[in-house]
């Protein structure tokens, strides 16, 4: 059989790290290879290289046998390459017709030709047994059928190989079995396939072949008949972590910081208990869509939860944002371009931030900006954030590393509690990580209790006291440093059980 | 599948504007019957096809994201500077028309090149320009009137089969405004583009070709609504257009156009011209305090964006993410 889509040696570098490096795979022609590995594992970038979004360093691509070297997004699509994302790219406020055909209408008497695109587009929609009609606008489907109008759009642009990334995160059960059943008929029509996915038993179900992805390299591949669950948990696990993490200085207390009982949101959380102790780092790991941050926002009061208890220092927490601030909540988010930094904004205004309100003098609450020049000072001091004058240095100006810092800061200045921190060392380059663990740890040892949520087993590993694991907005299982089990912990992430 | 209250509910809710329409129409009607003749409905038209030819060109922009705060000011300086070529060449009406639009196009031009190229913000470009076209119109007429030759005002109150000339060509932007919007790619990429422009540019729609079109089709509209209504009233004064540019936006916006972007239509932007002349002249003719009209104005626009807010909510409700699917 001849491979469709072949990669030499494949590699791609950002800012001197590797993400992937000498890649070497064939997926053959009418196949569907299942691509697994942890988070970080290198599998959007190697997506995004076959996707024309992003150019290899390294190594070269072939598509039946001649060079394949996309420049856009657009040449993927014309070869043949179709993308189903999480993140669907779709206009929700055009019809599902007008979808399918947004880069291109064919046109009748210099108008777009609508009973042509409707009869084609009703047309694929009965061969993926969508029955909605073409003209509903995108928007008012649900999850499961909007991806289901992604994979009209391949095939209406009669893409050969369909590449599927972590296609069931949003997906009702009832969608999923359908989203199989849609699979086994591209397969029919003889599409090559390529499944990224967490969930292991569905890939095991789905493959033919399978390889597995770990530090950007293609560490073990076969067909499927060869990995057990547990062959792929051990090939995407393993690596020596000494040196990576700094020691930690303190230990953990006995008092309760925060403590939340049986936290129940419909269709978000389930029966969630957790408790962080004064000095203690809580890990909290799970996949993607595991419930993470969404139990972080609920814990913060940024969404709603319908039943169950938080308690800060024994005491049932306020209502709103502003009185869990003043209580001693924390809460450094994921995504700190967005909600945790303004980027414009000099460094010293970011840090100043949440404790404004502390600045203000007399009746007014006039600015005092020689107590908030000085502070800020004494902060960026004591992180050793590197950066010129921090009253008119712009955050965006600093590197990744250095900008978690400062969000990281503006909330020490609050004297918090508890700090939650969402994927601390997201975009942060390795030395710069081990800076930031360095600060966590000095956070826990000053009293502070730490939720440390990440995708990164090894960092957790490396840093928590305590690793708490969820699974689909449950906690499965939780261990003590001592028993630390990577293999366990993946399984319990993944819902897998090991024998 | 939603229960029939819902259902109801929802169908509602998603065409206000034509709720409030039809409730406004009704009470007025039942109020003074004489309000639903013909001749007065005919007037209503008439009167609004100068907000609403420029509500049209404004949805156009409406629904990249954008905004022109300039209309007002083309409303002014394009019948004027036909004007002067009419008057000072003796040019006949139909190429008045013509060096109306053109002007049009050149001041929608000048907004698209700062927004599309120099990648200046729409609010700070057409408020600059705001300034800049009156000025320059001030500037010919030393802010004094400018009285037009009697045959274009024969123009402005002429009729076709007797329908206004007014109203003709209100219905001929709104009709060719919806062709294009809803049957041309350049249309569908209007939309498109207001949805998600990282979607757009991957989908290969050409940015910056839409937004520069984007701006001058509204311009031109400004341009042909303040030459309609000047050729009605045959003398343009130094202060015509000020403000108008929110009359503009408030209509669009009445019609279901979205500040945010890839929701509105033509016929909305009618629809909304439309009703706040109604409610002008149905104040009226029920004889109500004329001094409360901006007042209900207000509160129409609230209630609208009222119901485009529910419809919003709405629309999130259904699209929010699950991680555990409801029942288990």
């Amino acid at each position: 059989m001849t491979a469709l889509l072949s990669l030499n040696g494949l590699g791609k570098t950002w800012f001197g790290v590797p993400a992937v490096s000498d890649l070497t795979l064939e997926v053959a022609e009418g196949r569907l290879l299942g691509l697994i590995g942890q988070n970080g594992a290198g599998k959007s970038t190697l997506m995004n290289m076959i996707g024309g979004v992003v150019q290899p360093s390294a190594g070269g691509m072939r598509w039946q046998g001649a060079p394949y070297r996309p420049q856009t997004a657009g040449d993927a699509t014309r070869t043949g390459i179709a993308f189903i994302h999480q993140e669907l790219n779709l206009f929700t406020n055009l019809s599902v017709a007008e979808n399918l055909y947004i880069d291109g209408f064919p046109h009748r008497l210099g108008l777009i030709d609508w009973p042509r695109i409707r009869t084609r587009s009703t047309d694929i929609l009965k061969r993926l047994a969508l029955n909605v009609d073409p003209d509903t606008q995108v928007g008012r489907l649900s999850p499961g059928e909007r991806q289901l109008v992604e994979i009209a759009k391949a095939l209406h642009n009669d893409a050969r190989l369909i590449i599927f990334d972590e296609p069931t995160t949003s997906l009702t059960p009832r969608e999923t079995v359908r989203l199989f059943e849609t699979i086994a008929s591209l397969r029919a029509e003889g599409r090559t396939i390529i499944y990224i996915s967490h969930i292991l038993g569905d890939v095991q179900r789905l493959a033919d072949d399978i390889g597995v992805l770990r530090d950007g390299r293609l560490v073990d591949s076969g067909p499927v008949g060869d990995f057990s669950v547990q062959r792929m948990i051990r090939s995407m696990i393993g690596r020596d972590l000494s040196g990576l993490f700094p020691p930690r200085t303190g230990a953990p207390g006995t008092s309760a910081v925060l403590q939340a009982q049986s936290l129940t949101q419909p269709g978000v959380l389930q029966d969630v208990s957790l408790a962080v102790h004064a000095g203690e780092i809580v890990g909290l790991f799970g996949l993607m869509g595991a419930g993470r941050s969404e139990l972080a926002r609920i814990l913060f009061g940024l969404d709603p939860c319908a039943s169950g208890s938080v308690a800060l220092n024994g005491a049932p927490v306020p209502k709103g944002i502003a009185a869990r601030i003043a209580a001693g909540m924390a809460f450094v988010t994921e995504n700190r371009r967005e909600e945790g930094l303004m980027m414009e904004a000099p460094i010293a205004d970011n840090l100043a931030l949440v404790s404004l309100r502390t600045f203000g003098r007399g009746l007014l609450a006039v600015m005092d900006t020689e107590a908030v020049a000085t502070r800020t000072e004494v902060t960026r001091r004591d992180l050793m954030i590197k950066a010129g004058d921090i009253r008119t240095q712009p955050v965006k100006a600093l590197s990744g590393g250095n900008q978690q810092k400062v969000v990281i800061g503006k909330w020490q200045m609050t004297g918090p509690r508890l700090f939650m921190l969402d994927e601390p060392t997201r975009g942060v380059d390795v030395g710069a990580k081990f800076e930031i663990y360095t600060l966590i740890d000095r956070l826990a040892t000053e009293g502070g209790g730490i939720l440390m949520i990440s995708s990164e087993l090894d960092e957790l590993m490396g840093m928590a006291d305590r690793i708490v694991v969820m699974n689909r907005g449950e906690v499965m299982g939780q261990m003590a440093r001592p028993a630390f089990d990577r293999e366990r912990i993946l399984s319990l992430a993944f819902r897998e059980a090991l024998p | 599948m939603m229960a029939t209250t819902d259902r109801a509910m929802d169908i509602a809710v998603r065409h206000a504007t034509y709720v409030i329409f039809a409730a406004v129409l009704i009470y007025f009607g039942a109020q003074v019957p004489s309000f639903l003749m013909p001749e007065s409905l005919a007037n209503i038209v008439k009167q609004s096809s100068f907000i609403g030819i420029a509500a049209i060109g404004m949805t156009f922009v409406l629904l990249t994201g954008g905004i022109d705060l300039s209309v007002g000011s083309v409303m002014f300086l394009a019948p004027l500077i036909a004007g002067y070529a009419m008057r000072e060449l003796g040019v006949p009406v139909p190429v008045g028309f013509a060096v109306a639009l053109g002007a049009g196009l050149a001041m929608g031009l000048i907004n698209a090149v700062f927004i599309v190229w120099l990648r200046v913000i729409p609010f700070i470009v057409t408020l600059a320009t705001l300034f800049l076209f009156r000025g320059f119109g001030t500037w010919l007429t030393s802010s004094t009137a400018f009285d037009f030759k009697e045959d274009f005002r024969a123009f402005g109150l002429s009729s076709f089969a007797g329908i206004p000339t007014p109203i003709l060509i209100f219905a001929a932007v709104a009709i060719l405004a919806h062709v294009v919007l809803a049957h041309t790619t350049f249309g569908r990429q209007i939309y498109a583009l207001g949805n998600d422009r990282e979607a757009a540019r991957k989908a290969g729609v050409n940015m910056r070709l839409v937004e520069m079109k984007v701006y001058m089709i509204c311009s031109v509209c400004a341009a042909l609504a303040g030459f309609v209504l000047i050729a009605q009233i045959g003398r343009l004064d130094a202060g015509f257009g000020e403000g108008r540019e929110f009359d503009v936006i408030a209509a669009a916006v009445l019609g279901g156009a979205s500040l945010f972007g890839g929701v509105g239509s033509a016929f909305g932007a009618v629809v909304g011209a439309t009703l706040i002349q109604t409610v002008k002249l149905g104040l009226v003719f029920t004889g109500v305090n004329l001094y409360l009209q901006p007042m209900m104005q207000g509160a129409i626009i609230i209630l609208a964006v009222l119901a485009d807010g529910v419809r919003e909510k709405r629309m999130q409700a259904m699209q929010k993410r699950t991680i555990r699917s409801m029942t288990g």
